[in-house]
């Protein structure tokens, strides 16, 4: 089989939503030994702009979107130990990303974690309730361009702005990238804040981080 | 796996015993006025006694038509394809019809409509998904008045292929219509086992059939065309105020229709419906978004289904004169109280100001509202417990359901999804998108579904058929 086809079948059991195929597919690479970077970029990630496009189009909806994002994630994991010669995958850039302190509610945040990550960001999820404190700690240790603070309540927003008040206070502000998330969160809040930017749901918010990095 | 479907009912079995036999005792004792030459001849050879215009009808020959009333009507498409079912609880929409303006949606204003109008709206109804059926929705000024009934069924049929509600101003249109419908047909015999429209019949209140609506009913009989009965009874005005009075009227007059078509052609296809309605006692109109409206019209299909007829009614209508949040909730309520009548054919998407007004903006609405309605009516699927159980097992190891498999494989068919029509995006992207009302995106999406190529073209000797007939009698 041409590489060109392989490729393209490994596009289609994303667009598909094939998992099994797709790890098959992950393997055979592997087996292969084939250039994993290649097999990433030409054939994962390009099956993934396609599913981005369907969303785009109207076709596909929040739950293809999460299962093509997440078939991708499991073939990433399998495959990135296998990249060859130290080549390390080039991402679109780092995220760290949680809900803060004080709110459970991690659904949000998990998907905008998925998002990210099927379009080719490095993730780095905190979970939930984590202290302003320990996001902060992460984002330097793991040297990301980008922080994501979630919140659902009210209450619990306020821990947001902590987040860039921290940031400023140890005057590493113009390190990072921070942006909001959440229901109650409004361009005026993230003004109010200093933050970045917002995002309404999980495919502005990969629009928002690429136009953050200017790509 | 099974479905739990709603359902709901406003009369019991016992009151419905009691309308029906005191409707029969109606025709018996209080008659009914009849003007139309066959229909006297008709009756008469029954052995009724015709006096002062009026026949006495006794309760056993009601009895002895309504055996003999089909209790199922298919229609079929222009193209003779099998389209919808009447009957049980089976339910489907129709544009409210014969309005005398439209809503101009560029100006604004309420004005009579011409041909120009009606074509875009045959050819809108043609792309609407929800809408099954289509109807001679408006009357139109740029054609003879001897032809603006059934020079309608013209356009319809020309534009869109679905089966059409319609109906006579005048006796000799039936003929003309008939051979319109009859071009889409091979033989009369073909038509006959394929309806592809159906003819309103509208008795007038109290008690009275004119000339016209009874020679509709005969001439459809005749032909084994389905006819649907519109009786209007106006609670407090022209019907008791009590419900249950106009209910019984209701019956009583749709009952002669009954009689008359089964006499005209035992076994002729009908439909049991009315557009009644309660009079405004401050401002003398009479509206169909009241309430009580649509408490009488479910009580007059509950009748129908009790006597194993199909069903019609004029409902998810509204009497604001703007396509606003009047209009939203009137279709709406009236919508989803007929769908869960079950009601076979509704009538109404589209309409405002007392059935006077076509709004395509209102009918693009309605038909998403429709859209949800029948999700309603699908009802709530079981598909075997642990119901949420085994799901929400997994939720700790994935913290969200929507990569979930039962999500990827259910929510297709579980979830109804509206067209931009209904906003449901964050208030940012709504105000990116220029803050637009519902009625302007309807207006949008309208100047989008007019310009689509038909569903089905009609087939072009066709077409040039319906052409023929027309320049054959437009004078």
């Amino acid at each position: 089989m041409s590489q060109e086809k392989f490729y393209e079948e490994i596009s289609d059991a994303i667009v598909n939503l094939h998992e099994d195929k797709a790890i098959e597919l992950a393997n055979k690479a592997i087996g292969k030994n084939l250039n994993i970077l290649n097999v990433i970029e030409e054939g994962f990630g390009a099956g993934i702009r396609r599913v981005g496009e369907l969303w785009d189009a109207g076709e596909f909806f929040l739950p293809e979107l999460m299962r093509g994002a997440k078939i991708m994630q499991d073939c990433l994991d399998l495959l990135i130990p296998h990249l060859q010669g130290g080549i390390e995958r080039k991402t679109l850039g780092k995220v760290v990303i949680a809900t803060i302190e004080g709110d459970i509610h991690s659904i949000g945040k998990t998907i905008v974690a998925t998002m990210l990550r099927a379009y080719g960001f490095e993730v780095y999820d905190l979970g939930a309730d984590v202290p302003a404190e320990k996001i902060i700690e992460e984002a330097i240790e793991k040297n990301v361009d980008i922080i994501g603070v979630s919140a659902l309540l009210t209450t619990t927003m306020l821990g947001q702005k902590k987040v860039v008040e921290i940031l400023k206070k140890r005057g590493i502000s113009n390190k990072f990238k921070v942006i909001l998330g959440g229901a109650p969160v409004t361009s005026k809040w993230v003004e109010e804040c200093g933050a970045d930017g917002y995002a309404g749901n999980a495919v502005e918010a990969v629009e928002l981080a690429k136009s953050l990095l200017h790509i | 796996m099974t479905i739990i479907k709603p359902k709901i009912q406003i009369l019991d079995n016992d009151h419905k015993k009691l309308i029906f036999n005191e409707a029969k005792n109606i025709l018996k004792t209080q008659g009914v006025f009849i003007e139309n030459q066959e229909a006297i001849e008709l009756f008469s050879q029954q052995g009724l006694n015709y006096k002062e215009q009026r026949f006495y009808i006794p309760p056993d020959l009601v009895d002895k038509c309504l055996e003999s009333v089909p209790n199922e009507i298919i229609l079929y498409d222009r193209e003779g394809k099998e389209h919808i079912l009447l009957k049980d609880d089976q339910v489907h929409f129709d544009p409210g019809s014969a309005a005398i303006f439209i809503l101009d949606e560029k100006t604004g204003e309420i004005r009579e409509a011409i041909s120009k109008d009606f074509i875009r709206f045959s050819k809108i109804v043609e792309q609407l998904n929800y809408i099954e059926a289509q109807s001679t929705a408006l009357i139109y000024q740029d054609v003879p008045k001897d032809a603006q009934d059934w020079h309608r069924l013209f356009i319809s049929l020309s534009n869109c292929h679905k089966p059409v509600v319609t109906g006579t101003f005048r006796k000799d249109s039936f003929s003309i219509m008939r051979e319109i419908l009859l071009a889409c047909r091979l033989s009369e015999d073909d038509l006959a086992r394929k309806p592809l429209a159906i003819f309103d019949a509208c008795p007038s209140p109290p008690l009275k059939w004119s000339d016209l609506t009874t020679q509709s009913v005969i001439d459809a009989a005749k032909s084994m065309i389905p006819s649907e009965f519109v009786s209007m009874p106006l609670a407090g005005a022209s019907a008791p105020i009590a419900l249950l009075g106009s209910i019984t009227q209701h019956c009583a007059e749709t009952l002669v229709g009954v009689v008359i078509a089964q006499l005209a052609k035992r076994g002729a296809p009908l439909i049991w419906g009315g557009s009644p309605a309660v009079m405004d006692m401050k401002h003398g109109t009479t509206p169909m978004g009241a309430i009580e409206t649509m408490m009488i019209n479910i009580g007059d299909i509950e009748m129908g289904k009790f006597l194993k007829m199909p069903t019609h009614a004029y409902m998810s209508l509204s009497d604001a004169k703007i396509p606003d949040a009047q209009a939203g909730f009137e279709a709406g309520m009236g919508a989803l109280l007929a769908g869960l009548a079950g009601i076979n054919m509704i009538s109404g998407p589209g309409m405002l100001d007392f059935e006077s007004t076509q709004s395509i903006e209102k009918l693009l609405i309605d038909n998403e509202i429709i859209g949800m309605v029948k999700r309603f009516l699908q009802g709530i699927e079981d598909y075997g417990s642990p119901f949420a159980l085994d799901i929400l097992k997994d939720f700790g190891e994935k913290e969200e359901l929507l990569s979930h498999p039962s999500t990827l494989k259910l929510f297709r068919k579980e979830l109804f999804f509206p067209s931009s029509i209904i906003d449901r995006k964050t208030r940012d992207s709504w105000k990116k998108l220029g803050s637009k009302s519902a009625r302007k995106r309807a207006r949008e999406e309208a100047n989008k579904l007019s310009n689509k190529t038909p569903i089905k073209p009609i087939d072009e000797s066709l077409a040039k058929e319906l052409k023929l007939i027309v320049s054959k009698y437009l004078r």
